[in-house]
């Protein structure tokens, strides 16, 4: 009997709502006529695009996961992820300003008090402040029981030691979701962490280092030190100890958005070589008469409605509230990256010399894609989550 | 104050879907509609003076009960509500009756407008007239060409900067008044995500003709103009080369260009 049936339940087929349509719809046009313009600069400049986040802000765009009462448009997780899909589909800077963004606030969505969280969230939605997710370290990427920076109770305060690695948008967030040892000597390892909002005003806190990346690159990469910053325990998001788990129903929201980037890198390169076949003449015709090109596109352009429809579907799973939700956003964004990474080579090689250079945007958007692979979990992590979910339920 | 803004859904021009109906009038089902370009410029302008000094802004549209999808954008870049005159008997109207009966709506609005603005025209049609149309029907001023408008609420009045053939005119004129407005008063803004999700619950008031004073169509449903035949522009000739070098290649350029008057 195959695995499936036992207690998996085939989803419904996705179809969008208005509301949702409409909102893809704007902020498509915000990225063909805004950002499409940018994205090359961005990427050659390797310069945070300051334009970019007003532009998200000044049109709601960041307002898009956050409640109506705080200030945002109340959507679902799929809305959010078409928004990332469409803004990547030009400049996966820009996708990710998107998806940082709300993935540093589901901490305070899912774990803050009340008044955590409109003390915070407001200012989140409406792009003022902006947050970034501190989880990795230099020797804890994939396992987290790595991690080293530690957070000691004195009075009323944490005192925050230690240093944040490959930290997305940690130079210029306001707010940084920091996970730290509290609980050095709980029983269980996933038991050791806290999360704590740092603000990064606060004394005692650096930026030491901006990474050089092959993709991303308007996107700053920052490693963070924390000497002796000291933070009110009202910062804290949770219980002590609740680290681990915060982070993990983290992922299950924020998994998704890395896969809408992926099939957003994806479909811009769909769109950039498919257009190229329609121009490009070799043998006296259009280089999309010819089979081995038409093979080629259509393979890309399967692949990546393929994925698409995955993450439409893991999004509406993980909104419905499945248990499943973490095997849903690991096996969207397994698909999604490793699509994104196929159709944009297949793209760079349609275009042939021609993708090779930064005249076209397509090697670009390969190097871009690359990171889908890596980071919010490398494709092994999301393997290894969604082997455990399966063999779980046929043991 | 109150302003009234003629929004036109016109063919998307990025679509390049246009086709013509038997009757040589355009097949208005055969293509995505928008909003008609300069038509955006006019709520531009109108949503700016109500930000300015209070009001609200009135969208209306004569077009095929289906408009109510494209007035719903106008309505996410900020205008109040809408009213749509939708009637199977104007498929096809002519400039005249589209005049007679867009005049007709605003005269039954329960509250005057303090201004009338549509764009400077459209891009379908071309008319260009039906500002100064709707003018002469209500008996009300009509200041053309607006590049700059600048009420003065205490005075009743408004003054507007016109693009002329050598610059500009500034003309004023006494409220309510009809505007055509030009691209010189500012970009559109693009809609924002809370403004598009406003824009569904903001009021589209759909009307027949039968809502209207009676004498509107003609009966037969035929139209004052005919169209006898349609037919593309003739392609352009094919430019001249310029192959000199680069100072000869200026010279001949500049000849070119002050044997026609041009420089």
């Amino acid at each position: 009997m195959p695995v499936m049936t036992m207690n998996a339940p085939a989803p419904g087929l996705v179809r969008l709502s208005d509301e949702q349509i409409l909102l893809r719809d704007a902020v498509r046009v915000l990225a063909d006529e805004r950002v499409a313009p940018r994205a090359a600069a961005i990427d050659r400049d390797a310069v945070w695009p300051e334009d970019m986040r007003r532009l998200l802000g000044e049109h709601d765009v960041f307002a898009i996961p956050f409640s109506e009462q705080h200030g945002g448009l109340g959507a679902d997780l799929l809305t959010l992820c078409l928004a990332i899909e469409q803004l990547s589909r030009h400049c996966a800077t820009t996708g990710l300003i998107l998806a940082v963004q709300a993935l540093g606030a589901i901490p305070i969505q899912v774990a803050g008090t009340p008044e955590q969280q409109d003390r915070w969230l407001p200012r989140l939605a409406s792009g003022e402040k902006l947050i970034a997710f501190g989880m990795t370290e230099a020797d804890a990427g994939s396992d987290p029981s790595g991690i080293r920076t530690k957070a000691v109770l004195d009075g009323d305060e944490y005192v925050i030691d230690g240093t944040k690695r490959f930290i997305s948008q940690g130079s210029v967030a306001s707010y940084v979701v920091v996970f730290a040892v509290t609980n050095p000597g709980a029983d269980k390892p996933s038991r050791r962490l806290s999360a704590i909002l740092v603000e990064t005003d606060r004394p005692g806190f650096a930026v030491t280092r901006l990474e050089h990346k092959m993709g991303i690159r308007g996107s700053p990469t920052a490693e963070l030190a924390f000497d002796g910053v000291r933070v009110p325990v009202a910062n804290r998001l949770g219980e002590e100890g609740q680290g681990f788990a915060i982070a993990m129903q983290t992922f299950e929201r924020s998994r998704p958005g890395i896969a809408a980037q992926a099939v957003g890198i994806a479909q811009g390169a769909l769109e950039v070589a498919a257009s190229y076949a329609t121009q490009r003449r070799q043998f006296g015709k259009p280089i999309g008469e010819l089979q081995m090109v038409q093979a080629m596109l259509a393979d890309m352009d399967a692949a990546t409605e393929a994925a698409r429809h995955l993450l439409y579907t893991a999004c509406e799973e993980i909104e419905a509230g499945t248990p499943d939700a973490a095997r849903w956003a690991s096996i969207a964004k397994l698909v999604a990256g490793d699509t994104a990474m196929r159709v944009t080579t297949d793209a760079v090689q349609v275009l042939g010399g021609y993708g090779y250079i930064d005249e076209y945007p397509v090697e670009r958007m390969m190097r871009d894609a690359k990171i889908t692979q890596l980071y919010e979990g490398t494709q092994q992590i999301q393997r290894l989550i969604v082997a455990r979910s399966l063999l779980a339920r046929s043991g | 104050m109150r302003i009234l803004v003629l929004t036109k859904p016109v063919p998307d021009p990025a679509a390049g879907a246009e086709r013509l109906g038997p009757d040589l009038r355009l097949d208005r089902a055969s293509s995505p509609t928008v909003v008609n370009g300069n038509d955006e410029y006019a709520l531009e302008a109108a949503l700016r003076l109500v930000e300015a000094h209070g009001g609200e802004v009135v969208i209306l549209a004569m077009a095929p009960a289906n408009a109510v999808e494209t007035m719903r954008k106008a309505l996410a870049m900020g205008a109040h509500r809408g009213i749509l005159i939708t009637d199977p008997a104007l498929a096809g109207a002519d400039l005249p009756t589209t005049i007679r009966v867009l005049a007709a709506a605003i005269a039954a609005a329960p509250e005057p407008f303090d201004l009338i603005l549509a764009g400077f025209d459209t891009s379908d049609g071309n008319g260009g007239a039906v500002a100064a149309g709707i003018a002469v029907r209500l008996g009300l001023p009509l200041c053309s060409a607006a590049a700059l408008i600048e009420p003065d609420l205490a005075a009743g009045s408004v003054r507007v900067r016109r693009l002329s053939a050598k610059g500009y005119d500034v003309v004023e004129a006494p409220m309510p008044t009809v505007l055509s407005c030009t691209q010189a008063l500012g970009e559109p803004r693009y809609p924002s995500l809370k403004g598009i999700m406003a824009a569904r619950s903001r009021e589209i008031a759909v009307r027949s003709l039968a809502d209207l004073p009676e004498g509107l169509a003609p009966a037969d449903r035929g139209w004052a103009t005919k169209v006898l035949s349609a037919a593309p522009p003739e392609a352009r000739a094919v430019g001249r080369t310029v192959t000199a070098g680069p100072a000869d290649a200026a010279r001949e350029i500049a000849d070119f260009l002050a044997d026609r008057r041009l420089i």
